[in-house]
C-alpha cells in the first residue's frame, strides 16, 4: 500500500472536529464542491487528518472542500472549497 | 433520521477504565464508564491524549458496545508506530481516566427500526462498530436479516471471536476468512475478499440489502467497487475508512 493511501481516510474521521466548530452531526450534511459541482455527504468525502490539520477534498475532483486547523487557543477553518453545506433539519 | 440525543454539544468527558483486556495479538477492548448520553451503533467517540507539556493528540475510535450495554467499548489495535494506540494498549491501567468525546457520527450508523437485509463487511479492527450493532440487533430482537462476512490475517487476529460464535447461533450469518494463514482445522473461509467471495456468502443485489463496510482504506475502497459490480446500487452502500 502506498503511503498516500495509508493516510486517506473519510468523512467519518474528520466529524468530532467539524461538529466542535459548527454543533451540529456533521457526516449526514450534504457538501457541493466549488470546483466541479459534485454533491455528497461528509462522510463520504476524502479526509487527510494527519496533516498539519484536517484537509478535505472531493470525492470526485480531489479538489479542496474544507480544511481546518486548531492551533492553540482557536480552531482556523475555510470553506472556499465548499459551494454549499445543506444540514439536516433536525 | 437521526434523533436529539445528536444534537448535545460535544464536550470532552473523562471515561473511568473498567476493564482492559487483550483480544488478539494486536487488539485490546477497553471498557469506560463514562457519562456521554446515549449512543447509536455505529458511532464513534474522539479520544484525547495531552502530554505533560501540552502537546495533544486525537484519533477516532468506533464504539464496540451496544446502546444497550453497561459499558462504552472500544477495540484498539496497537500500531507500532502509532501515537496514540500504544499508550491505549499498554500503559492505560484499569481506573485511569481518558478523555473522550461523542457520540459522533449520524452516517455510519445502524438501529432495530431499519428492518431491511442488512449486510455487515469488516476488514482487520473495522470489525468494532458491527459489533456494536450485531449485539444492538439482539438486544432490541430485531428480525431484520444480518450478515457479516470478517476478513483477518490470521486466526489469531480475529477479534471477538467467542461473540461472533453466540451470533452464528442466533442465525447470523457470521462467515470470517484469513487472508494469511490456514492452519489446520480452520473451517471457515480462506483468502482475500474477491467477486466470488461476495456472491457466495453476502446478500445479492435483488435482497436490497444495506451494505456497511469498514476496515483499512484499500480493502473498504475495493470491497465497495465490487458490491458496485454486484449490481449493489451506490447509496445503499455506507463506508468508513480506518486508513493504513
Amino acid at each position: 500500500m502506498d503511503t498516500v493511501e495509508r493516510h486517506r481516510l473519510d468523512g467519518n474521521a474528520a466529524a468530532g472536529r467539524l461538529e466542535d466548530v459548527f454543533a451540529v452531526e456533521m457526516t449526514t450534511v450534504r457538501a457541493t464542491c466549488d470546483g466541479c459541482g459534485t454533491t455528497a455527504v461528509v462522510a463520504e468525502l476524502v479526509v487527510y487528518a494527519d496533516a498539519p490539520g484536517t484537509v478535505v477534498r472531493c470525492p470526485s475532483c480531489s479538489a479542496v472542500v474544507i480544511r481546518l486547523a486548531q492551533v492553540p487557543g482557536s480552531t482556523w477553518i475555510d470553506l472556499r472549497g465548499a459551494r454549499t453545506l445543506q444540514i439536516p433539519t433536525r | 433520521m437521526v434523533g436529539a440525543a445528536l444534537q448535545r454539544r460535544l464536550t470532552w468527558q473523562l471515561g473511568r477504565v473498567i476493564a482492559h483486556e487483550r483480544e488478539t495479538p494486536k487488539a485490546w477492548r477497553i471498557s469506560f464508564a463514562v457519562d456521554l448520553g446515549a449512543w447509536l451503533a455505529g458511532q464513534h467517540v474522539d479520544v484525547r491524549l495531552t502530554a505533560p507539556d501540552g502537546y495533544q493528540a486525537q484519533r477516532s475510535y468506533s464504539i464496540a458496545s451496544a446502546p444497550e450495554a453497561e459499558t462504552l467499548d472500544l477495540v484498539v489495535e496497537r500500531l507500532e508506530d502509532g501515537e496514540v494506540s500504544p499508550f491505549l494498549t499498554d500503559e492505560l491501567r484499569i481506573d485511569d481516566q481518558l478523555e473522550l468525546r461523542g457520540p459522533i457520527g449520524g452516517y455510519f450508523v445502524w438501529q432495530a427500526t431499519m428492518a431491511g437485509p442488512t449486510q455487515l463487511i469488516a476488514g482487520g479492527s473495522g470489525l468494532a462498530p458491527f459489533l456494536s450493532m450485531l449485539d444492538h440487533h439482539r438486544a432490541a430482537g430485531s428480525d431484520a436479516p444480518m450478515r457479516l462476512l470478517y476478513s483477518s490475517r490470521t486466526r489469531d487476529e480475529v477479534i471477538a471471536a467467542e461473540r461472533l460464535a453466540e451470533h452464528r447461533a442466533r442465525g447470523i450469518g457470521v462467515e470470517i476468512t484469513l487472508t494469511r494463514e490456514a492452519r489446520d482445522g480452520w473451517d471457515g473461509r480462506v483468502g482475500r475478499v474477491d467477486g466470488p467471495m461476495l456472491e457466495a456468502t453476502t446478500f445479492s443485489a435483488g435482497e436490497r440489502p444495506l451494505i456497511f463496510v469498514c476496515g483499512p482504506t484499500a480493502f473498504v475502497e475495493k470491497v465497495a467497487e465490487l458490491a458496485v459490480a454486484m449490481g449493489h446500487a451506490p447509496n445503499m452502500i455506507k463506508t468508513e475508512r480506518f486508513g493504513g
